[in-house]
């Protein structure tokens, strides 16, 4: 396996066939603000305000199936949520996953739902269980933890075993 | 939005908020959490204009245990049990993909007799399953008979688990790096006798279900799903491919030496639940398929990696090396160590992608474990599915997505 590769320029120039990747060097190159390649896996790093431009841009180029949205919490480091996307294009059989950083202070960032549909249930998860807000989506609302609940459980200042 | 069109909430796929004052004519029906055919405890708001259903609001989340944040707190290895909760009907799916994305991160090289192994129980696990959701399945619709037939080789199938892994359900027999213990002496005599066997009893269902008039009726037609609408909305496994999409992780981006056995992927054109019948009765025998190939081919060699500090010693070797003791003592007590970094594992799970998210940040316990499951997404197409049709044929629309509702809740 080869060894992991980091940084914008370093990635882009490795892998300048891969279509995710040339299609948005083509349409949005600004968007991407970081990039990795490792363990055969790449992930694009994505300014938050153009989360919704870069997902349609990469369904337009093939990559038809929103397979997962989910959230890392980086607590204490800023920024400090890590929402996740990942996306399968079935024609290519590749995935390529994209990272969006969220501030502590307001945490919110597009929602998706309008590109692809299914990525309902995910933000509606990644809200309640992290407490990540999403621009435009139909209808925020809990979804695991009861409607009435305080805090939200996956986050890293939340304690495993619960408030007592 | 730079020179793409500004996008719109495509609300037809998903259910808006509902308005105050538009229910005059229509009535809201509960349906669960305790019914007997939602599988689990599935609370279904159905929004009903006589017998046509308008809305479907699924509310989850009554099995909701935390399992991803109990893992956090707990030892690479000590996730494996955790997974097998979450789908009890395919534990061992969950096990290999949770243990192949661990593996992904530590990189390690896995023997092929595990790896063969872990297809052949996988494959198991993939009929147990799809015995339940058969046997159930025609339950809902009224063909009781069915479930006890079904349950007759599943119970031979639980047998074979608890004789190779002391476990029926809960199996929790993968290990990061292999498997837990070599297979009893009669392991594989016990597979090939059901394996042999399973066809004619496949048949045997198909006698009772596929020539069935009312069965047919019952299911023709229903709960219809285009392939762009199953895309959109994240389905995945038997419904996708029952709407026509050729798409099958085992086959297309090939795991755990899936790519050294031939089987075919079902596929059907017709989107309804009908479709979606035929295609895991295909797939039924597809596995039987692959686990005669798996029996005959079965290669000699470890089931572990070779890796002392990540892989738990033979107890003899552990009782008799003092190396070996150390290395026990520091894995069970400290566990092991992983390099930082973030992976994501998609297994074809009887029901559709599983995929494990891990995230380390390089200690003995994971960052973050993220299950992308597939009924929690094939569950969003159930408005699509409903909308328009008669309540009556919810409950096959259900059966037909196979939903256990300990991995959509977790």
């Amino acid at each position: 396996m080869a060894d992991a590769l980091h940084g914008k320029d370093a990635v882009f120039e490795a892998h300048a066939q891969n279509t995710a990747i040339a299609a948005l060097r083509a349409a949005h190159p600004e968007a991407v603000t970081d990039a990795k390649f490792d363990r055969d896996e790449l992930t694009l790093i994505v300014d938050s305000g153009l989360i919704r431009t870069v997902c349609r841009t990469l369904q337009l180029a093939g990559y038809n199936f929103l397979e997962d949205v989910t959230c890392v919490d980086w607590y204490p480091l800023e920024p400090r949520f890590q929402v996740t996307y990942h996306i399968l294009s079935h024609r290519l059989k590749e995935r390529v996953r994209l990272h969006v950083r969220v501030g502590s202070d307001d945490p919110s960032v597009d929602s998706i739902t309008s590109i692809w549909p299914s990525a309902n249930y995910y933000e509606r998860e990644v809200w309640d269980l992290f407490g990540v807000r999403f621009h435009g989506h139909p209808w925020l609302r809990r979804i695991m933890m009861p409607e009435e609940w305080e805090g939200h459980p996956l986050r890293k200042d939340y304690p495993v075993e619960g408030y007592r | 939005m730079g020179n793409l069109p500004e996008f719109v909430a495509t609300s037809t796929l998903i259910t808006p908020r509902p308005e105050e004052g538009s229910k005059d004519r229509t009535m809201v029906l509960n349906m669960g959490p305790q019914h007997p055919s939602t599988h689990g405890v599935l609370r279904l708001v159905i929004e009903i204009d006589g017998e046509t259903v308008i809305r479907v609001v699924p509310d989850i989340g009554y099995l909701h245990t935390g399992i991803e944040k109990t893992c956090e707190a707990k030892f690479y290895q000590q996730v494996v049990p955790m997974t097998d909760r979450i789908d009890y009907l395919c534990p061992m799916t969950n096990n290999l993909a949770y243990c192949l994305a661990v593996e992904k991160l530590l990189q390690l090289e896995i023997p092929d007799r595990a790896q063969w192994m872990r297809v052949l129980l996988n494959e198991l696990t993939r009929l147990n399953s799809h015995l339940v959701w058969l046997g159930t399945h025609a339950m809902d619709i009224g063909a009781l008979t069915v479930f006890l037939y079904t349950f007759r080789e599943r119970e031979e199938i639980l047998r074979i688990f608890e004789n190779i892994s002391g476990q029926r359900m809960m199996t929790s027999y993968f290990r990061v790096g292999g498997l837990a213990l070599e297979s009893t002496l009669d392991f594989f005599d016990r597979v090939q006798a059901l394996v042999k066997i399973l066809p004619e009893k496949i048949d045997e269902y198909e006698n009772l279900l596929t020539g069935n008039p009312i069965f047919f009726n019952r299911l023709k037609g229903v709960g219809h799903l285009s392939a762009e609408d199953a895309i959109a909305l994240g389905v995945t496994g038997p419904p996708l491919r029952a709407s026509g999409v050729d798409w099958d992780l085992r086959r297309d981006m090939p795991y755990s030496g899936y790519d050294k056995f031939k089987f075919n992927v079902p596929v059907s054109n017709d989107c309804d639940v009908w479709a979606r019948y035929i295609v895991r009765i295909q797939e039924m025998r597809e596995s039987v398929k692959i686990c005669q190939q798996a029996l005959d081919g079965m290669p000699e060699g470890d089931i572990k990696a070779n890796a002392p500090k990540v892989v738990l010693p033979d107890r003899e070797k552990m009782k008799t090396q003092m190396e070996s003791l150390i290395y026990h003592f520091k894995i069970v007590t400290e566990g092991f160590q992983v390099p930082a970094g973030e992976v994501y594992q998609g297994v074809e799970s009887p029901r559709g992608e599983m995929g494990y998210y891990v995230v380390s940040d390089g200690t003995a316990k994971p960052y973050r474990v993220h299950m992308r499951n597939p009924s929690f997404a094939t569950l969003q197409a159930l408005e699509t599915m409903c909308k328009g049709k008669l309540i009556a044929d919810v409950v096959a629309v259900i059966g037909s997505i196979d939903i256990v509702l300990g991995e959509i809740d977790r």
